[in-house]
């Protein structure tokens, strides 16, 4: 499979999809057809490398879901992303189609708070688990004081 | 599929005034003095000094404990960050404590002193806690570095104990990023000195300076 390829084939199944550039593809989907995407990414087009998943915090315009997937073989590599509305923080899980993801979700909703729908356990992992907030959140005060150490 | 339970969301303290930050810290940074020290060893050494004639045992033994003590300081090997490198270096043959009388020694149970080398996180800060209550009185600490001495370059991070004297009492600051084996060096050469003139009731020496 050709890059041209893979991208006619996104345009065509996605059509609610951007896509940016073609190494990596950059795509943001709309946040219901995530789960969706990604089975298509793995299943399609052979991405099957799960490399990362992170968050970034647009803080009035709302989280943004960040994850990448590489097909090693055919050199094509997927950044796919997607927008969370204002204030949500519930974001379908990729777990059932990348087991990769697992860890990586964990440290998304340690760090984020991202709550994610299906995620097999979703419980803090850097983190201790009577820590409170989340701390790469932008509204989290640098300086929060933390008991009883701080 | 069921997700478990999150953590409960309670809302972070945010605390956004810089003047109540700092007065909180002031008031954290004061520890009680004399909780390293057994009441028992007190109260012997009390006895026999008010014993007429008593000081002068307490005084010559004194003075010989305290030779010994200073003599064998035993540094439980605790390595948390970079730091711990310099620590190995000046453990290791170039400049070779054991002429001082310090062995590294892998057990806090058979140790007298802890060399806090590295930044201590608040994750960690419990374990630290835990190995030094293990370690028999009287016992030492060292504060190595300056993420151990404040949290460092990583004081504003919000997973950073900013400094370890917030978890134990610490007797040496070394400063430094990270500190040369000669600067730890001279630090455990300052504790000796502060061991050697540990009084007679237990009490010690006042540490010295806080450097940053």
């Amino acid at each position: 499979m050709t890059r041209a390829h893979a991208a006619t084939l996104i345009g065509e199944r996605f059509g609610s999809a951007q896509v940016q550039g073609d190494a990596p593809f950059v795509v943001i989907v709309p946040v219901d057809e995530w789960l969706a995407f990604a089975d298509f990414v793995k299943n399609v087009l052979g991405c099957r490398f799960f490399s990362f998943s992170t968050a970034v915090d647009w803080k009035e315009q709302g989280l943004e879901i960040v994850a990448r997937v590489d097909n090693l073989d055919e050199g094509i590599s997927v950044v796919m992303k997607t927008r969370l509305a204002p204030g949500v923080s519930e974001c379908a899980s990729l777990v059932p189609v990348y087991r990769g993801a697992n860890w990586m979700e964990r440290e998304c909703f340690d760090m984020f708070g991202v709550r994610f729908v299906g995620h097999p356990d979703l419980r803090r992992i850097l983190l201790g688990d009577d820590w409170v907030g989340h701390p790469l959140l932008k509204s989290y005060a640098v300086d929060t004081p933390y008991p009883p150490y701080r | 599929m069921e997700i478990k339970s999150p953590i409960p969301v309670i809302p972070a303290p945010i605390w956004r005034d810089i003047k109540d930050l700092q007065e909180y810290e002031r008031l954290r940074q004061q520890r009680p003095e004399g909780d390293k020290h057994s009441a028992l060893f007190e109260s012997v050494t009390d006895g026999i000094h008010s014993f007429p004639g008593g000081f002068v045992v307490t005084t010559a033994a004194d003075a010989f404990l305290n030779w010994a003590r200073k003599s064998s300081v035993w540094p439980v090997t605790f390595g948390l960050a970079c730091c711990a490198i310099e620590m190995m270096a000046t453990f290791a043959s170039r400049f070779d404590v054991e002429r001082l009388g310090m062995v590294p020694w892998a057990s806090p149970r058979h140790s007298d002193l802890m060399i806090v080398s590295g930044t201590v996180t608040i994750k960690m800060a419990p374990m630290l806690l835990r190995i030094y209550d293990q370690m028999p009185d009287p016992k030492w600490a060292v504060s190595m570095g300056s993420c151990a001495n404040s949290g460092g370059p990583f004081r504003h991070g919000y997973h950073v104990v900013k400094g370890v004297d917030r978890v134990i009492p610490v007797d040496v600051y070394v400063p430094g990023c990270p500190p040369p084996p000669e600067s730890l060096l001279n630090g455990l050469l300052l504790l000796q000195d502060q061991i050697s003139h540990f009084r007679r009731t237990g009490k010690r020496a006042e540490p010295t300076p806080k450097v940053d």
